[in-house]
């Protein structure tokens, strides 16, 4: 589907793309251990005696982890595996106190599943899920905090995560983007990762391919923990146009691990094939398999949210949201609860069906509040006027207490003070003017003090309407009720 | 006074609980007779003051009116087991200065019902062998020689079997991976007894082979094995391979009736080269059950010549990650490189921490789980570890008991096979199918060898029918009156 092409002398080349991502799994305590799992606390604060990989410590498997990889396999509309298997992976390393991390590898909790691409102009695409399973991560090595010493932090020893695989589908930096941002999406809805990127809840290992269009597969490189979108496009563009220049040049691309330098924007060799880990896998016998029933699959099942695909088709089906209005509400998490509470304050305080005033709200939260937002360099969730008094500023143009156009004025002295839509339009006099004999008075007064503008209205200048419109307004301080002027004007101006 | 080190764990818990004896005069006897057996090496640790103010803690529970089986019996303590604040290393140098802030579930079953902790015990380094040769504090002594000979007190559980047979406990925690409970037992004429996989909790237990380790006990009778196995059993949330099974009261199989009870023959255990007097004790064995009113019963378990090889391939695979922990990071031993980076480290700390048998282990375990040779050695090995199992799952069908020898040979001299890794594995021949199937077995002393040496016979039962095991090991050892005591020489 994708056109992303390189460019070579020997004409163009395809990239082929599959990421596996790790995602810290939403739950008070780590996989095997009681041990908290929070973010920034002091280092080794955080650490059980089966974490530290004490002696005669054992694993004990954390049942809410089991049941978020599920919630993440529905999600996924994957096969959820009711048996599945944890091993040990074994290899030496400072942070890893086992010696082997417990991951699950010949049988996964969750199998093959879809993730669902939004490609913009309401085209999608769909990228496989290979499977979901289910390891500890690591502890972290700091080695800049002493000359000759390294140091262990084990607070991430034993967290649990999610390792999501794709299949080899995506061909563009773009599509790979859009993979880790729906990706993303889906989590943070169902709540079972946190996505976020900066603190290494998630990330990302991509392998990179090239290929004639065609072509069977290449050898790929696997491109190391890259730990933002952008980052990973980047990668992605590096590595491609690095392997389509070695193969131009009658090269081979050697099957490696490597590396992804943002500050150099490019990629380096971390260890080659020839070195890679015998990680000598086998069951862990310190656990017993993972079992569970159809009715565990089903709470879980009642358990999910509105999913992020369903709750669009919503949007724009039932609610008349725009398509575009729709994905961009959908595509973070913030502002669709956001808007959601919004409407529905709306509606509660207008007493007015949802889809009469979803698009108006819609364009409002896009527009006004989105634009304010931006300015300010604040996020939805950070923003100074709360949904609730953004349904109380669109309920007053709703019931045409001010004009839009006054809304305007009130939202941003909203966004300046917090204050509510009702005070500040109480307190500045913005209410609109509704009243027909106030309305017409001034209408008159307007009409007598224009009468050339009349007479050429008269003779047939139609569009001078909006000129008495204006005029009105004017008069009025924004305040009349533009509806009303105009149902008013007419027949005085018809004479 | 009668010497109170001479006492059964069943005699001296009567004898408290009539006030005739106290805790504190029970341990004050055990303590001395501890000092005395320093010759034995089978203590490593000694933990005096600690004995004293647990004895007074017992005797004032026994005052109160709660005395429980082990309150105020002075035991030992398997270096394995995790002892809070004391010396816990496996008998390892890499563990060297290790002392855990946790206490194994094993040991804390033992203190909440009141028993002594006299120290720590001898064994082979991390359980690896079978003649407590490979502990890194030296070799144990077994209290019975052949003559003026030394002989090895078998292994792993070398120092709980040498400690209850010398006298310098009444009972010792072990811990039986592929015979390291029975072996000794057989060895130094003590009982010992291993539960079915699941029943203890292997939490605080030092791994060496997580789906085969398993605690058990040794004492001078079955009646003792009895009460302490009782204590130290029961379902363990921290630990996921134990099961959640009520215990049974143990003693209470202890009624003396095997009448109409099917006793099987397995006639793979006949083994070529065997001492004729194994081959007869055994027999003298099967005539005590027929004598008793049990009904003997050949049977077959075809695939016994795999379980060794099948055993030295799964244990060792497990034991070779189980170990990785080992890496001079967090605690033990640590052997730095001058300009040496982190692998110079793992390298030097693992060279000088494990000794030969460890570190041949490691290799096998390293070398079967590898790439390519995964499948042709761990994956069917596993395999094979299920017919042995099925094969007892038959055999079970028609009978309640298994009786077999406990070890091919009687103790031997030390350094007579410890050049000889093939021959010392031998020894497990008879223990390790029934470790390898999961299987509740014992081993009852029942005589001497010629040289005076004595010798064991091995009783299994069906999972969680340790109540059988008993029973049946009671009926043996009441018809072998086995009343022999080897020579305090090291006194």
């Amino acid at each position: 589907m994708s056109n992303y092409r390189i460019q070579g002398a020997a004409g163009d080349w395809e990239v082929v793309l599959g990421l596996e991502v790790h995602a810290q799994v939403v739950s008070n305590a780590k996989l095997f251990s009681g041990a908290s799992t929070e973010f920034g606390a002091e280092p080794n604060a955080q650490v059980s005696l089966v974490d530290a990989a004490m002696p005669g410590m054992l694993p004990t498997i954390n049942a809410e982890c089991i049941r978020q990889a599920v919630r993440t396999g529905l999600a996924l509309g994957a096969q959820i595996n009711k048996f599945s298997v944890f091993d040990r992976k074994n290899y030496f390393y400072a942070d890893l106190p086992q010696g082997y991390q417990i991951s699950q590898f010949k049988h996964p909790i969750v199998g093959e599943g879809t993730v669902t691409l939004d490609m913009g102009d309401g085209k999608t695409k769909d990228v496989g899920v290979e499977r979901i399973h289910l390891e500890q991560d690591a502890g972290k090595s700091m080695h800049d905090q002493h000359p000759q010493l390294t140091y262990v932090d084990l607070n991430r020893s034993g967290v649990a995560l999610m390792e999501i695989v794709s299949k080899p589908d995506m061909r563009s930096p773009e599509e790979a983007g859009a993979y880790l941002t729906k990706l993303r999406t889906i989590l943070r809805y169902i709540g079972t990762c946190d996505g976020n990127m900066e603190q290494g809840s998630m990330r990302a290992d991509v392998n990179v391919s090239v290929r004639k269009p065609g072509d069977p597969l290449g050898t790929r490189c696997e491109i190391k923990n890259v730990n933002s979108i952008r980052f990973v496009r980047q990668a992605i563009e590096y590595e491609a146009q690095r392997q389509v220049d070695i193969l131009e040049e009658g090269g081979v691309i050697d099957q490696e691990t490597r590396l992804f330098d943002p500050a150099k924007g490019e990629t380096r060799s971390m260890r080659s094939k020839e070195e890679a880990h015998d990680y000598r896998y086998f069951p862990d016998p310190d656990l017993l398999p993972v079992e569970f029933d159809d009715a565990f699959i089903e709470a879980a099942r009642e358990s999910l949210p509105e999913l992020p695909d369903d709750k669009k088709a919503r949007f724009v089906e039932e609610l008349g949201v725009s398509d575009y209005n729709a994905s961009v509400l959908v595509g973070e998490k913030e502002s669709c609860d956001f808007f959601e509470e919004l409407l529905s304050a709306l509606a509660a305080k207008t007493g007015k069906p949802g889809q009469k005033l979803a698009a108006k709200a819609s364009n409002w939260v896009m527009g006004d509040l989105f634009g304010a937002l931006n300015k300010a360099s604040k996020s939805v969730s950070e923003s100074p006027v709360t949904a609730k008094q953004g349904a109380d500023l669109l309920a007053l143009v709703e019931d045409g207490t001010i004009s839009g156009r006054i809304a305007k004025d009130v939202f941003e002295i909203m966004f300046e003070t917090g204050k509510d839509a009702e005070a500040i339009v109480e307190e500045k006099g913005l209410k609109q003017v509704s009243d027909t004999g106030e309305i017409e008075k001034i209408i008159d007064e307007v009409i007598a003090a224009n009468p050339g503008q009349l007479e050429q209205y008269r003779a047939g200048k139609d569009k001078l309407i909006g000129f008495f419109v204006g005029q009105v307004m004017k008069a009025t301080g924004g305040k009349a009720n533009p509806g009303m002027v105009n149902q008013l004007l007419k027949p005085k101006l018809d004479g | 006074m009668t010497d109170l080190t001479k006492l059964t764990i069943a005699g001296a818990r009567d004898l408290l609980k009539k006030g005739e004896i106290t805790a504190r005069e029970l341990t004050e006897a055990h303590i001395a007779s501890v000092e005395a057996a320093d010759a034995l090496n089978a203590y490593i640790a000694k933990t005096p003051e600690l004995a004293l103010e647990q004895a007074d803690k017992a005797d004032a529970k026994i005052k109160a009116g709660e005395q429980k089986g082990m309150t105020g019996i002075p035991v030992g303590i398997k270096d394995l087991f995790a002892t809070k604040g004391v010396h816990t290393q496996a008998c390892s140098h890499i563990l060297d200065g290790f002392k855990p802030e946790y206490e194994s579930t094993v040991s804390q079953k033992l203190w909440d019902d009141g028993a002594v902790m006299l120290g720590k015990l001898n064994m082979d380094e991390f359980a690896m062998g079978s003649s407590n040769e490979t502990s890194f504090y030296g070799p144990v002594k077994n209290p019975w020689r052949r003559g003026d000979t030394d002989t090895v007190p078998g292994g792993s559980s070398g120092g709980s079997v040498a400690s209850v047979a010398g006298f310098a406990a009444m009972g010792a925690t072990a811990s039986d991976t592929g015979g390291s409970i029975r072996q000794p037992a057989s060895f130094t004429g003590t009982f010992g007894i291993k539960p079915t996989y699941g029943r203890c909790s292997r939490y605080g237990m030092v791994a060496f082979a997580s789906s085969l380790d398993q605690a058990g006990t040794i004492t001078r009778t079955v009646r003792d094995g009895a009460i302490m196995l009782e204590s130290i059993s029961g379902f363990d949330a921290k630990d996921s391979t134990s099961v959640d099974m009520a215990v049974p009261n143990f003693e209470a199989a202890l009624t003396g009736d095997i009448r109409g009870m099917k006793i099987g023959i397995p006639q793979e255990y006949h083994l070529a080269g065997m001492p004729g007097e194994i081959e007869a004790l055994w027999h003298q064995g099967i005539e005590w059950m027929k004598a008793a009113g049990a009904e003997v019963v050949d049977i077959n378990l075809p695939h016994t010549k795999y379980a060794l090889p099948t055993y030295y391939i799964v244990a060792p695979a497990e034991a070779s990650s189980n170990l990785a922990r080992y890496d001079g990071v967090r605690y033990g031993l640590r052997e730095t490189v001058n300009g040496g980076g982190l692998v110079d480290m793992y390298e030097a700390t693992r060279a000088a921490g494990f000794g030969d048998e460890v570190k041949r282990r490691i290799m096998i375990g390293t070398y079967v789980l590898s790439a390519g040779y995964y499948d042709a050695y761990y994956l069917k090995a596993q395999k094979v570890r299920q017919l042995i199992a099925n094969d007892f799952k038959r055999a079970f069908e028609k009978v309640d008991a298994i009786l077999t020898p406990t070890a091919p040979s009687a103790a031997f001299a030390p350094g007579e096979k410890s050049d000889d890794p093939i021959a010392m594995y031998l020894n497990d021949v008879f223990t390790v199918p029934a470790s390898l199937a999961g299987l509740p077995g014992s081993s009852v002393p029942v005589g001497l060898d010629a040289n005076g040496l004595p010798l064991g016979l091995q009783i299994l039962g069906k999972p969680w029918d340790e109540e059988t095991v008993f029973k049946v090991s009671g009926v043996m050892e009441e018809a072998a009156n086995f009343t022999a005591k080897p020579a305090e020489w090291w006194r």
